[in-house]
């Protein structure tokens, strides 16, 4: 299902070097097209190798105008369908359309706390760099590891 | 030196401790435990990543559940399932030691913001917004199988990466470079001394030096002709940009690897290759074949010619994948997924509201992680109450974090009885000295996922630190010239300027080949001569020696491989990588005389599984000035009671 970019909605990022696709897409499929040479469409962005599009709909959450959707691939699938999600910061709204017209709405949260919120060592243990040879992490104890030692028929 | 061109790329070199390539799961864990233990010294440390850490690796779309989560289950068992579901052949040490760890991972994502599925007290399941006791304080997850926890994963990579990266600091992350080479030390080649990139932003190349590194860039997708050729080549089950870095540039070093011979071959929906576990484990729906008949059961007399691994109560992938297609080949195929009659069995039971929950967590598993399987529904008009899918094995994928176990042979845990052949030191160390692997590059253990991903990152990074300490005056000095490096680098740009105006159009040139028909090349050689898709994933010995030569001009013409742009210079970095797994995978099956993973390949002159004689890890080692591989049998023990 590869992306493709609405030309209406896209503003290129206001005119920035990279859009937020640019910036996301894992796979480096999304270009800014700046002056038009590639796609007739000057400061707007597109997939520019869309066969190799694994649909993980990185770019569609994270437009913020909107203007990404996806096309289910064209060599499997029936026209008429769409999948189109809403991510918000706790939750993502998901609207699946069906050929026949039958639609279905979802909503499922995301996350439990707010983004850019994590404390990586709160409350936490400092690290011992006496302990780096044992067996655990900084904030796990040897003696705290799981495990009945007499399954271990080598020892 | 002035900014860079196209043709003449800006030369960065950096000089640190530590290099973490890649961003996925096993790089995030690795940051987050190693910048813990470096508080208060003096060791430097930098990750890099080709994509945004946000989004890269295999979790980037999200997942519908953890599948490695202990608990109440005792690592001993856990290296149980995993040596069972691999045909017997893994490392228990590597099993066990990660699954006593795992589970600490998962509490800390939780701790992050990762909803967590939780059942209650009346065994009613809620999903993880609605509070509860957490996991670390006792909270029951829901179980969709003995290991694995239903989760909400949309964000799983985005609050993992956020954790990662607020523990090393924008300073230490470097997004956008792709590395594309390992160098050894010049005074010494069984150490790794650097590792060469670009970036796909700028006209840039990254030198980098360094005491260790961990090599943690994913599997290997599309090194076989992928069952959809058009615009579907991008819905690989597994990520499309592992491109086999992870194995190809540990092989260049002088690494070695472990069994390469195998492969994963996932039987999912078809087309959208979404998955299946939530459909099995929760709500207990069987595949059928074409007149409704459960191939598991009809053909279960066929799992007797593998004991013990047929006979386990779970019979390993590989296996239900051989009864599958027998029926396919018989002549009883499609072979469907019953999903109404599982719905319509639950509904008997549940109320409305619950009913609509269930349908709603049915789509929440797609949507999570394979959003793709959402639109081939939409599409085909498939509500899953009122009709069945279509499952189909897929092309095979080389990985060492899922059902699979190829991968980089790594030194293990020193107290839990393996032979000292197994443990030459630090923890998560390749026979390569500084080179650490995790996530998808340790071989011979298999079944980590997610979450075992970051835990094994986490101990690779005590591994690291430890040995960074103990080398205090050793100065990196790399083997080859930046100079060269740079050229070869940069060589399919070079190409690329040298002939394009040969010719009118721009990809039909004799001078140089185009990244994607080399791939197209690959993957017609893989899938035709080394047990693809195209002979029902059969091969034997004749048709491996076919392939080999034929890799063998391939790796040759990969030199003339062109790049008008950035993007096409990674995808040609990208091909190179895959051809050298490629021949790895097939030098190991051609090296393995018997099949070992019926359902994922066969070898048809030794169509058996041979106990006896091939009980036993293979490993390999690639000479990179011959271009030459070298295999060896060595000696399999079980530290677990079997």
């Amino acid at each position: 299902m590869p992306t493709f970019v609405r030309t209406e909605k896209c503003d290129g990022c206001k005119g920035q070097d990279k859009t937020a696709c640019m910036y996301i897409c894992p796979h480096d499929l999304m270009k800014l097209d700046k002056d038009g040479s590639e796609t007739g469409h000057a400061m707007k962005a597109f997939n520019q190798e869309p066969e190799q599009c694994w649909e993980c709909y990185s770019c569609v959450k994270i437009c913020p105008q909107n203007a990404i959707e996806c096309r289910a691939y064209a060599d499997i699938v029936p026209l008429g369908g769409s999948v189109q999600p809403l991510r918000g910061s706790d939750s993502i709204m998901w609207t699946i359309k069906f050929r026949n017209g039958t639609m279905k709405r979802f909503k499922f949260p995301i996350r439990t706390t707010p983004e850019g919120s994590i404390d990586p060592y709160a409350d936490m243990p400092s690290a011992n760099m006496d302990e780096i040879s044992n067996n655990g992490f900084y904030n796990l104890n040897p003696s705290d590891l799981k495990g009945d030692r007499s399954q271990l028929i080598n020892l | 030196m002035a900014e860079g061109t196209f043709g003449n790329p800006e030369i960065i070199e950096e000089e640190v401790d530590i290099l973490l390539i890649g961003g996925g799961m096993a790089c995030c864990g690795a940051a987050y435990e190693a910048m813990r233990w470096m508080e208060g010294t003096d060791i430097s440390i930098k990750l890099i990543d080709k994509a945004a850490m946000d989004r890269s690796g295999a979790v980037a779309q999200g997942l519908s559940a953890i599948n490695t989560y202990l608990g109440d289950n005792d690592p001993a068992d856990y290296a149980r399932m995993v040596a069972n579901d691999l045909m017997g052949i893994t490392r228990d040490d590597l099993a066990y030691d990660l699954g006593r760890h795992v589970d600490d991972s998962v509490h800390l994502f939780e701790d992050w913001g990762l909803p967590i599925w939780k059942t209650d007290e009346n065994g009613e399941r809620h999903d993880g917004s609605k509070g509860g006791t957490s996991l670390r304080d006792g909270g029951k997850p829901v179980r969709s199988g003995k290991w694995q926890i239903m989760i909400n994963g949309e964000s799983y990579k985005w609050i993992v990466a956020e954790a990662a990266k607020k523990a090393l600091g924008t300073d230490k992350i470097q997004e956008r470079v792709f590395i594309v080479k390992l160098i050894n030390d010049k005074n010494d080649p069984t150490k790794v001394a650097g590792a060469v990139g670009f970036s796909v932003r700028e006209h840039k190349v990254y030198v980098y030096k360094f005491k260790a590194c961990l090599l943690a860039a994913g599997g290997c997708v599309n090194l076989f002709r992928p069952r959809s050729v058009g615009e579907g080549t991008g819905r690989a089950w597994y990520p499309v940009w592992n491109a086999g870095s992870t194995y190809a540039m540990a092989a260049e070093a002088g690494a070695e690897l472990t069994m390469m011979e195998n492969r994963f071959v996932p039987a999912r929906f078809k087309d959208g290759y979404g998955p299946v576990g939530a459909w099995f484990l929760l709500f207990k729906a069987k595949a059928t074949n074409a007149v409704g008949e459960v191939y598991m059961d009809k053909n279960k007399e066929m799992l007797k010619d593998y004991p013990p691994y047929g006979l386990a109560h779970v019979p390993a992938s590989c296996l239900r994948n051989h009864l599958m297609m027998h029926e396919m080949k018989e002549g009883r195929g499609p072979i469907y997924m019953d999903t109404p009659t599982a719905l319509g069995d639950l509904a008997k039971t549940l109320s409305k509201r619950e009913l609509k929950h269930l349908e709603s967590e049915a789509w929440e598993d797609f949507l999570d992680m394979c959003i793709g399987q959402a639109g081939v529904w939409a599409g085909e008009d498939i509500e899953p109450e009122k009709k069945a899918s279509e499952l189909m094995p897929t092309e095979p994928y080389l990985l060492g974090s899922h059902s699979g176990c190829c991968g980089i042979w790594v030194s293990g845990p020193t107290d839990l009885g393996a032979p000292k052949e197994w443990s030459w030191g630090y923890r998560s160390m390749t026979t390569i000295n500084g080179l650490f692997t995790a996530g998808d590059g340790v071989g011979a253990s298999g079944h980590k996922f997610s979450s075992g991903s970051h835990a094994e990152g986490r101990l690779a990074a005590k591994g690291m630190i430890k040995y960074v300490q103990d080398n205090p005056d050793y100065k990196p000095e790399l083997d080859t010239s930046v100079e060269d490096l740079v050229a070869e680098i940069y060589q399919p740009v070079k190409t690329f300027l040298e002939h394009k105006d040969y010719s009118t159009a721009i990809d039909v040139n004799p001078h140089y080949i185009t990244p994607k028909m080399l791939q197209f090349r690959l993957q017609k050689i893989m899938d035709e001569y080394c047990a693809g898709v195209a002979t029902w994933y059969q091969t034997n010995a004749h048709m491996l020696a076919v392939c080999e030569q034929k890799l063998g001009v391939l790796k040759e013409d990969a030199a003339k491989m062109r790049a008008k742009d950035l993007h096409e210079l990674l995808r040609a970095w990208e091909n190179y990588h895959r051809i050298i797994t490629a021949e790895a995978h097939m030098k190991h099956i051609q090296f393995r005389e018997e099949s070992r993973y019926p359902g994922f390949y066969y070898r048809m002159d030794y169509n058996f599984v041979d106990e006896k004689n091939w009980k036993c890890f293979v490993n390999s080692t690639y000479d990179k000035k011959t271009k030459e591989w070298t295999l060896k049998k060595v000696p399999h023990v079980d530290l677990v009671k079997k």
